[in-house]
């Protein structure tokens, strides 16, 4: 761990980490509300559309700017453990937006961002197609609460029992030894 | 953060107490924010009324009859168009407001029964859902009811009617006693009930006057929000419904406006009423004062009608917020319930298996 990640992509991984956990929390607490759907679901929308243009910035800065090397001390499979619970928050992060748009498409309606702004639909409309996209969208949804438990049980677990810079190079970048 | 300058990836041992203690905390943290999750989604309050459990109740009350709405089970499709005469452009910026606006409609007759093979009959509120197809691929959906206010101010209130009248398993109906005590703790929906069934009903679907019910806003171009009602006004004239079914055909209103519409289109009036300030918007079971401005913004027309069918009527969620720019929901806490209990009830019938509607009338008989 000799470099940390730039500013501007902790800055990405920060904001975005506050945009998916509200999501998540948004999203599993308006299917369960009456009072609150309303006003739930229409900002579940353009925050949702924010994240997809988020990401999509996400991947190219990570490819033009690679994340720094694991410590080397780290055993095999928490360095596996590691890069495919990325991999999976990656997909995710991609997958959930794509699919609520899709599921909305599916049903003939609009995804409102903002007064008359909305998103074009990407899919014909069609019942069946949308039952199986809700199911999709509600269990990716799961998954990506579950594999960010994960990630912030790691990344704790590097900041206070392995100390190995890990934590730092994600938060303050003054890790540099 | 200190770091380690030769990290260890084990698990601290039980001699090192400050590493447990640390470990403890993070196990801590990461529960922590599980219980949130769960709380939230519902799972910790097994009493909290959810979409979920609103539609069970129906189920539980009225049986499930899959890929049919889990209310306002029987319905048939219609379509048409609606033309703008531009009176309401200055009350609300929605381009369906426009003078000389013309969009198609996708719209939906339907008894308010959750049965969908239910007997047409006296006194079943019949109800019109719309979705208009704004130019720009906005849209705005709207559901109706041929009733002068509803009968529940609050979702809990009418959750509260499906528990009292869930049929006693003894008897297979609802136990009278429970639904005394329902109308004892309910004077508002005693009251809304008593004003419903004192209207006169009129004697068909197109002859009957549709009113939305609940209060929304409209947002002019200038940003003024007014608070309004709106109502699909008949322009066949009203006759009043006989006391007994005139038939015994289990569909006879159905048919009955599939024999209209076979002579003609049918129409209605959009009627804006405009509220004043003192007029209750969260509260649907309280009609707002005669005197009140009306607005009449343009015409309905409809000209064809077919059964329930892949990707028809039948496959439209006639969702109460999903509105086009210039038309918001109001404080009515009845949009958001109902919009919610439409979401769950259309996400388990769309992946159900589907059965043909009992109403089968379409108008491709029709001379052209």
């Amino acid at each position: 761990m000799n470099q940390p990640f730039t500013i501007f992509s902790r800055l990405l991984h920060w904001l975005m980490a506050i945009l998916i956990l509200a999501m998540l929390f948004i999203g599993v607490g308006m299917v369960a509300s009456l009072t609150d759907y309303g006003w739930l679901v229409q900002i579940h929308k353009p925050i949702g559309a924010l994240i997809l243009v988020l990401v999509v910035v996400r991947l190219i800065n990570r490819l033009l700017h690679p994340a720094p090397p694991l410590p080397t001390g780290m055993p095999g499979w928490q360095r596996f453990a590691a890069h495919a619970s990325h991999v999976v928050l990656y997909v995710l992060m991609f997958a959930l937006p794509l699919v609520g748009w899709g599921m909305l498409s599916a049903v003939h309606t609009p995804v409102v961002l903002y007064g008359s702004l909305h998103l074009p639909p990407i899919l014909p409309a069609d019942a069946m197609l949308y039952a199986k996209l809700r199911t999709a969208h509600t269990v990716l949804a799961l998954l990506l609460f579950l594999t960010f438990l994960a990630h912030l049980g790691a990344a704790l677990m590097h900041a206070l029992i392995f100390r190995d810079g890990v934590f730092d190079s994600m938060t303050s970048g003054r890790n540099q030894s | 953060m200190p770091r380690d300058p030769s990290p260890s990836y084990r698990l601290p041992s039980f001699d090192d107490k400050p590493a447990l203690v640390k470990l403890v905390i993070i196990g801590g943290i990461v529960a922590c924010v599980a219980a949130a999750f769960a709380w939230t989604g519902g799972w910790l309050s097994p009493g909290k009324v959810t979409p979920a459990r609103f539609v069970n109740a129906f189920e539980t009350d009225n049986g499930h009859h899959p890929g049919f709405r889990r209310n306002h089970a029987k319905g048939v499709c219609i379509t048409g168009t609606f033309a703008s005469n531009g009176a309401g452009a200055k009350l609300s910026k929605a381009v369906v407001f426009e003078n000389g606006s013309s969009v198609p409609v996708m719209g939906r007759f339907a008894l308010s029964d959750a049965v969908p093979d239910v007997s047409d009959g006296p006194k079943h509120v019949r109800s019109m859902a719309l979705s208009f197809r704004l130019p720009d691929g906005e849209e705005w959906r709207s559901g109706m009811n041929d009733i002068p206010v509803f009968p529940f101010a609050t979702a809990q209130d009418f959750y509260d009617l499906l528990v009292a009248t869930k049929p006693d398993p003894a008897t297979g109906k609802p136990n009278p006693d429970t639904v005394k005590a329902y109308f004892g703790g309910h004077p508002k929906t005693a009251g809304a009930i008593q004003t419903i069934g004192s209207h006169p009903f009129p004697s068909g679907f197109a002859n009957a006057s549709y009113n939305g019910l609940n209060a929304f806003r409209f947002i002019a171009a200038d940003g003024t929000v007014t608070p309004v009602r709106w109502s699909m006004v008949a322009v066949d004239a009203f006759a009043p419904e006989a006391a007994e079914a005139p038939s015994t055909d289990k569909n006879y209103l159905f048919e009955a406006f599939g024999q209209r519409i076979a002579q003609g289109p049918v129409q209605w009036h959009l009627v804006v009423t405009i509220g004043k300030p003192e007029d209750p918007t969260k509260d649907a079971t309280i009609a707002w004062p005669d005197d009140r401005e009306k607005v009449d913004v343009g015409t309905l027309t409809i000209d064809h009608t077919e059964a329930e069918a892949d990707g028809n009527c039948r496959d439209i969620n006639y969702d109460p917020l999903v509105l086009p720019s210039g038309i918001e929901g109001s404080d009515d806490p009845l949009l958001s319930a109902r919009s919610a209990v439409y979401a769950q009830s259309y996400k388990r019938r769309s992946g159900e298996e589907k059965t043909p509607s009992a109403v089968q009338i379409n108008d491709t008989a029709k001379a052209p």
